[in-house]
């Protein structure tokens, strides 16, 4: 590929130059935003902004193939699982550490998703949304299938520990408050590590198979390796969020695995903005705490409600939450 | 041998359902090139529909009439109201809305009839066995009424015109739309007749499997799987396709995989036809200039 085609395309996503030292005060502030919830929130509480900093990392994976390449994927739940997983057996029956099968999960999910991303080069976007919706509905049987019961405890699932807090701290915390700082942490850097890939070469070739297949084929854009890597990457992305539910929640079983957890992830993607790094943000918030007052209403309720937000949003803010915001800071700029 | 002569019709019976929701799934397919991922629950909610009915005291061919009649309606409506709106929107959307509507419907039948599983009633019943016990009665009435539909929409789209429009507006809409053809209707009444065959796909099922409220998403899957493998722009494709993928399953779960993996069944059919001839057995191959 040669350098001069590729450059008229750098010139669309230029932004406003931003000096050292703002950049330092948005590090800063965002580090002290992520660390407030420690001191200000119990145990509970703090679990679930935990779990919704998840959904954010799976939301985000889900970004990066359907988003930003236009790959609509129906089944994203199937990495999540295949992550909590082999986080969950490694942990359980090898007696690993938690933090030594991040490497591991993250590799079986690229792999996974290479295989799914492979046939689906052959299929339109309709189909691959088909074969994913198929693959999110008939993940929880193959969990549950004798065969490999030994290994994933069948319909009992796995029972695993949250990882202990080092003894190296200077403040002694919880469990469940080192839970919530690795999390960030490991969030933050997958958010930085697609923030990177998105900004650059690679981010703008994915967007451009998206908008204009055959123009970025003519421009000497790769695209089948890059629609297959786009859905390694993603499936990378939501297994490692896997992991770390599966350690916050201590609980792996096939039932929590069901065909709805693609959908909210599904969800989460259109409400917190399609091909947004700060909307998948909004969207894990969104599907983590919505439900939870929508229960208060009927089992049913988060749901429906849930449909209606999602047509709602497709309807009226196709952009999301994270475009409502950008078009809100283009009207003060404009200002 | 009995034994596989019976899984072999038990499988035709069940693929007769599967070829129902097929033939409405490549419907709006046809017409709009989108598949409906919420087929399954609003047949779901037709058959809780006719169930209401029944047990309000109503004979059951009334109620089954009734229910097709209502059903044809709650397409129509959707597609005005829902679909309508967001025709020229990108595939990520229409997923969007079809997403969205599995999940109001599914979630509001949930919430209206309650999670607990209820028996459907079966109009078809015999004392005796039929066949020598090869088929129960049930299996051969409903396999007749998915016949009886089957052939009513393969004559309602050859003879009537009506029909013809609808295959036109199908086809090529602009032209259609030159020639008079309310396009934007047709596409309605497409909604309203797959929700309608979707009806009677649900009102069949339901008394094997049960009615509650997530009864037709194996369905559904099992229905892509048929209309893939026969291609899912071909309607008597899709019920061969339909029938095939029943017989398939119901030989697959018996002989090789056992009950458990039966939605994994549809998973590999679905990936192996994508994979080895995506425009499934009868489809059209569409090759595009760019």
């Amino acid at each position: 590929m040669s350098e001069n085609l590729v450059l008229p395309l750098s010139t669309a996503s230029a932004r406003p130059a931003t000096s050292a030292w703002q950049r330092l005060a948005f590090v800063l502030a965002g580090v002290a935003l992520a660390v407030l919830p420690l001191f200000l929130l119990e145990s509970f509480h703090l679990f679930q902004l935990t779990m919704a900093v998840i959904m954010a990392l799976a939301v985000l994976g889900l970004n990066i193939v359907s988003g930003y390449n236009g790959q609509i994927s129906l089944g994203h739940g199937a990495f999540f699982a295949v992550g909590a997983y082999v986080t969950a057996i490694l942990m359980s029956h090898l007696d690993w550490s938690f933090w030594a099968t991040l490497a591991p999960s993250a590799a079986i999910c690229g792999l996974v998703g290479y295989g799914v991303g492979f046939p689906a080069l052959r299929l339109g976007g309709l189909y691959l949304a088909l074969t994913t919706f198929s693959l999110a509905v008939a993940v929880p049987q193959i969990l549950k299938h004798k065969a490999i019961e030994d290994w994933t405890g069948g319909v009992q699932g796995l029972f695993i520990t949250k990882p202990e807090p080092p003894t190296w701290l200077p403040l002694a915390i919880t469990a469940d408050q080192w839970m919530y700082l690795v999390t960030v942490g490991i969030a933050a850097a997958c958010f930085l590590l697609a923030w990177n890939l998105i900004r650059g070469r690679i981010g703008r070739a994915l967007m451009a198979t998206r908008d204009h297949p055959t123009a970025a084929e003519a421009m000497g854009m790769d695209t089948a390796t890059l629609k297959t890597r786009a859905f390694a990457t993603s499936a990378m992305i939501t297994g490692i969020a896997g992991s770390l539910s599966a350690v916050a929640v201590e609980f792996v079983a096939p039932d929590s695995f069901t065909f709805g957890v693609s959908i909210t992830l599904f969800v989460g993607m259109v409400v917190g903005g399609v091909a947004s790094i700060l909307g998948s943000l909004f969207g894990g918030l969104f599907v983590l705490f919505v439900p939870n007052i929508a229960e208060a209403i009927s089992k049913a309720a988060p749901g429906v409600i849930y449909g209606i937000i999602l047509i709602a949003f497709l309807f009226i803010l196709p952009d999301g939450f994270a475009g409502l915001l950008r078009r809100i800071a283009a009207k003060l700029r404009g200002r | 041998m009995d034994g596989l002569a019976h899984q072999v019709i038990a499988g035709i019976a069940t693929g007769g359902i599967y070829a129902s929701v097929a033939l409405a799934l490549v419907m709006i397919y046809q017409a709009t090139h989108h598949v409906n991922f919420a087929q399954g629950e609003m047949a779901t909610l037709s058959t809780f529909i006719a169930w209401s009915m029944v047990q309000a005291g109503m004979p059951y061919w009334v109620a089954f009439f009734g229910t097709v009649v209502v059903s044809f309606v709650i397409g129509v409506l959707v597609e005005r109201i829902l679909l309508r709106p967001v025709q020229n929107a990108p595939v990520l959307t229409h997923v969007g809305v079809f997403i969205g509507l599995l999940l109001i419907v599914g979630n509001l039948t949930g919430w209206v009839f309650g999670y607990t599983t209820k028996v459907f009633p079966t109009p078809f019943s015999s004392e005796k066995p039929i066949m020598g016990g090869l088929v129960s009665a049930h299996e051969l009435g409903s396999t007749a009424v998915t016949l009886v539909v089957l052939t009513l929409v393969f004559l309602f789209f050859r003879y009537t015109s009506l029909g013809l429009a609808m295959r036109a507006a199908a086809y090529n809409p602009r032209s259609a739309r030159l020639v008079g053809v309310r396009v934007g209707w047709m596409l309605a009444l497409g909604w309203g007749l797959a929700a309608a065959i979707g009806a009677v796909a649900g009102m069949m099922v339901a008394p094997v499997v049960f009615l509650d409220p997530t009864m037709m998403l194996g369905i559904l899957l099992y229905a892509f799987a048929g209309a893939l493998l026969g291609g899912i722009d071909n309607p008597s494709g899709a019920v061969i396709g339909g029938f095939a993928v029943g017989v398939l399953e119901n030989l697959a779960g018996a002989y090789v995989v056992g009950t458990e993996l039966k939605l994994t069944v549809a998973l590999a059919i679905i990936i192996g036809v994508l994979v080895v001839r995506p425009s499934g057995l009868f489809g059209r191959v569409v090759t595009s200039r760019v």
